[in-house]
């Protein structure tokens, strides 16, 4: 129970510390704690150039550490979040966001799965109904043998060879 | 006619797959620029040791010329150097030089000094202060800047005989003759 409740505690803290942790060298943090916090927030939704699936708060790269510096930059100068990123966007385009902006060129990246999910489940809704629909017509009103079908029927017993 | 409604999962798949098949052809190293047949970016780097002009913004309308990104510490701008001395030495367009995030402020001039030096202008960009400007992701990329002072051709990595004579030069002969 013990080495469970330690094992707990140390996952719980490398987690923690991974959560706070990124690639921000010290000597890069701003004094002003809401300022530090803000250019938090604006790297994790930057990419890194260099490795591609990192956010720039994360990665080591020189040119991450330069963009963590240029964001700092331009939010102590007195930009908004909202200007940095754009400035960013201007810079390396819509790629440089992790999280792709909803826009006309990226409509089927946004609803591409939800349309085709969607179509899928009308197909199956369908496809059972109709399925549903002839299984019912049979069991309701089952054809009666026609006079040429008793007699093969009567034959085919009687030719049983037991 | 019913049995068409069938191939049409097969039709979705055939076309996914050829969009994935082709989007795993593609080098994600290579991102297309934004700032194709826009204004330079404003920016002024100070000179590299052993030189007395630094290179800006400002230096570039007037005549079409090459905007080239390196580094002492870069290995693929060793490939496409020789390049470069040659079409230095024939006098072809005049190219500038981002020196970028040298550690050393002497590697780069001593990296020049060893294997030729090709830029009219260079600056120093140990911050990359230009080279976040012009949207570089890694070196070497080359720009090809017109008379106006505008973008209008990047090249990733490095220039090889071939992808000048078939790509940079006639962007180049175009743009005079405009």
């Amino acid at each position: 129970m013990r080495a469970i409740l330690a094992a707990v505690a140390v996952a719980v803290s490398i987690g923690l510390a991974a959560a706070t942790a990124g690639a921000v060298e010290p000597d890069e943090v701003l004094d002003d704690p809401v300022l530090e916090s803000r250019a938090r927030e604006v790297s994790k939704g930057l990419r890194c150039l260099v490795c591609q699936n990192q956010s720039i708060d994360d990665s080591d790269a020189e040119l991450a550490r330069d963009l963590r510096v240029l964001v700092r930059e331009r939010l102590s100068a007195g930009d908004s979040n909202e200007q940095v990123v754009d400035y960013v966007v201007s810079r390396y385009g819509d790629f440089v966001l992790l999280n792709p902006p909803f826009k006309a060129s990226t409509y089927a990246l946004w609803l591409g799965p939800a349309a085709l999910a969607i179509v899928g489940m009308i197909a199956v809704f369908a496809f059972y109904r109709r399925r549903g629909a002839a299984a019912g017509a049979a069991a309701a009103a089952p054809r009666p043998l026609s006079e040429a079908e008793k007699r093969r029927l009567d034959g085919l017993l009687e030719d049983d060879p037991r | 006619m019913r049995r068409i409604v069938y191939l049409v999962p097969l039709a979705v798949f055939l076309v996914l797959a050829a969009y994935f098949w082709v989007g795993l052809g593609k080098d994600p190293q290579i991102i297309p620029s934004v700032l194709i047949d826009q204004q330079v970016p404003p920016f002024a780097l100070k000179p590299i040791r052993g030189r007395d002009r630094g290179f800006s913004s400002d230096d570039l309308p007037g005549q079409v010329s090459l905007v080239n990104i390196f580094g002492s510490w870069c290995v693929a701008c060793r490939i496409e150097h020789p390049f470069l001395m040659k079409l230095k030495a024939d006098g072809v367009v005049p190219i500038h030089g981002i020196d970028w995030r040298e550690k050393d402020p002497n590697a780069g001039p001593a990296w020049l000094a060893r294997f030729g030096d090709p830029y009219t202008l260079v600056g120093d960009d140990p911050e990359s202060k230009a080279a976040i400007a012009f949207g570089v992701t890694g070196a070497p990329e080359t720009f090809i800047v017109d008379a106006r002072g505008v973008i209008r051709y990047k090249q990733i990595g490095p220039i090889t005989p071939e992808i000048w004579e078939n790509q940079l030069w006639p962007i180049v002969q175009k743009l005079r003759a405009q």
